[in-house]
């Protein structure tokens, strides 16, 4: 807090004695609103939203098939999973996003460490790689359903080629972060080349596969649907097809709420993974002192 | 002087591009001698290490060293000029890295000596904690305790405290003399710090940049054990400004 005490004795130059003092703060300090925890707010917000959704649907009268009430999708979310299609649907586009994402992790990241080991692989897988990224790859969607046919295969191929790049491209920087102090320190001390990996370049690239992961996570999501929208028979992709040609948009809600939950849900696995394996990354100490 | 464990014989470092980064270098280094190397940066000092360490292939002449240990990577020790512990490991685990390089039963049966040694450097409460946790002096700490796990007979050092605050600097200064006085290790000492040479050093060899030469080899006489007071005496200052003159006529010549 500053005090200005009173002015006295003006000089030829207009300038005056002054003098400042800093003490505490007098009385309490002021509660805000934004002293409130973050997880609070956000989802006392959004429950305002769903009941304001509520009333406006109900008052205006507007149709299911334009813009169903929420309670409409609960309804619907909790009748297809007791005893309608639900559960089938879900399993098959979750095994899609899970086998598409493993498939992608394990061939980002040996790709990476074959990129980033070998200085010939470098110069010609690098900027192969930088040019098919730039292939939008749901186009390829179609190519991997008359290549593999109606199941499964073609979605969890579309997946894992989507959820690929990202995984490469974050693991081949964090692999090449490592200092070559570092590597010459590990080398000083009698490591081999593949103990220089394991325990150096693969530990010090981790928050930035896990930064890599996160986004492939998300992607690998839209990498599902986008192949079920194709051509499917089974999966969150078909029912949404299938429900809009029959406009049951209600259906299509409860399809797009079961999707943001395997988003939300697969996504907080990474970052909790990430939090547990690179508790010594510069983020998420940061993290912990902001807490 | 007995047989020199260590030998620069006419060591040439010339890099791809044409530059002489250490030219003609000669030393021997005897059992037990604690040699400073000394010069302004861009004089080779820490290619000099490279090269001991077969981190970077000679251009010419030959460097040769004995010691008695388990195995090659045993037989020096290094520390860095800046501390290159791992992040997601312990302090004890920083320290005990030479020896899980070699296995999990030789890590296990180092153990008890990583946490002697971590004592011994005052760290002994902060073994199970992370790197992050620990100040820069602390940190430089680890990596001493490290490059001493396995007891080498050589210890190289580039520019160790180079990048700490004057106190930290002399409180790990003394605490070398102190480590140094226990066993009397065979030390290649490299710094731009011409008193931190003196107070620590036998001999310091003066080094002139562009190409690295050797400009002077200076014979530290001042008795043993050394303290900061030996800073202020006047024999000191004698040398350091001895090495100072070297260094200032080395450089005229090749400007």
């Amino acid at each position: 807090m500053t005090t200005q005490l009173p002015r006295t004795a003006v000089d030829d130059h207009g300038q005056h004695d002054l003098s400042v003092r800093r003490q505490p703060p007098s009385g309490a300090e002021r509660k805000r609103l934004s002293d409130l925890p973050g997880w609070l707010l956000s989802s006392t917000t959004v429950l305002l939203l769903v009941i304001g959704w509520e009333i406006a649907v109900r008052t205006a009268d507007v149709s299911a098939i334009l813009f169903p009430a929420p309670s409409g999708v609960i309804e619907a979310l909790v009748t297809g999973f007791t005893d309608g299609p639900f559960v089938r649907h879900t399993l098959v586009t979750l095994q899609e996003i899970v086998y598409g994402f493993a498939f992608a992790v394990v061939a980002g990241l040996l790709t990476a460490v074959w990129v980033t080991s070998s200085r010939l692989a470098e110069k010609i897988v690098l900027p192969i790689v930088v040019v098919l990224q730039t292939v939008p790859k749901v186009a390829l969607a179609p190519l991997f359903l008359v290549w593999f046919g109606f199941g499964m295969e073609s979605k969890i191929l579309t997946t894992a080629l989507i959820a690929f790049f990202p995984v490469l491209i974050n693991a081949t920087l964090g692999f090449n972060s490592t200092s070559s102090e570092q590597v010459n320190m590990m080398r000083s001390f009698g490591a081999t080349r593949l103990q220089v990996l394991t325990r150096l370049r693969l530990p010090t690239a981790v928050p930035s596969i896990i930064a890599g992961l996160d986004v492939a996570v998300v992607l690998s999501v839209i990498g599902a649907i986008v192949a079920e929208f194709v051509g499917s028979q089974a999966g969150l992709g078909y029912l949404i097809i299938a429900s809009n040609t029959s406009l049951d948009t209600t259906t299509m809600f409860a399809a797009l709420v079961v999707l943001s939950v395997i988003g939300l849900t697969l996504h907080y696995i990474v970052v909790l993974a990430g939090r547990r394996l690179a508790f010594w990354s510069e983020e998420n100490r940061s993290r912990h002192a902001g807490l | 002087m007995s047989e020199p464990v260590m030998v620069f014989d006419h060591v040439t470092k010339q890099y791809p591009n044409g530059t002489v980064a250490v030219d003609d270098f000669h030393l021997d280094v005897a059992d037990g001698e604690f040699v400073s190397i000394v010069g302004p940066s861009g004089c080779g000092k820490s290619t000099m290490l490279k090269l001991i360490m077969g981190l970077e292939p000679l251009t010419r002449g030959s460097i040769t060293y004995r010691a008695q240990a388990r195995d090659e990577s045993a037989m020096t020790g290094m520390v860095f000029q800046q501390p290159l512990l791992l992040a997601w490991h312990t302090v004890l685990d920083n320290v005990l890295v030479p020896s899980t390089l070699q296995g999990r039963a030789q890590r296990r049966a180092d153990e008890p000596r990583a946490r002697e040694l971590l004592a011994m450097l005052g760290l002994a409460d902060f073994a199970e904690r992370h790197p992050y946790e620990l100040s820069g002096g602390m940190q430089q700490r680890v990596g001493i305790a490290r490059a001493l796990l396995h007891d080498p007979r050589i210890l190289l050092m580039d520019e160790p405290f180079g990048a700490l605050d004057a106190m930290t600097r002399d409180q790990l200064t003394m605490d070398l003399l102190d480590i140094w006085e226990r066993d009397r290790k065979t030390v290649v000492f490299i710094t731009h710090s011409i008193s931190e040479a003196v107070l620590l050093s036998d001999r310091v060899v003066v080094m002139t940049p562009r190409p690295g030469r050797v400009a002077d080899v200076v014979d530290i006489d001042l008795p043993r054990p050394r303290t900061l007071q030996t800073i202020s005496t006047p024999e000191f200052g004698r040398l350091a400004a001895h090495i100072r003159s070297v260094l200032d006529t080395a450089e005229m010549v090749t400007a």
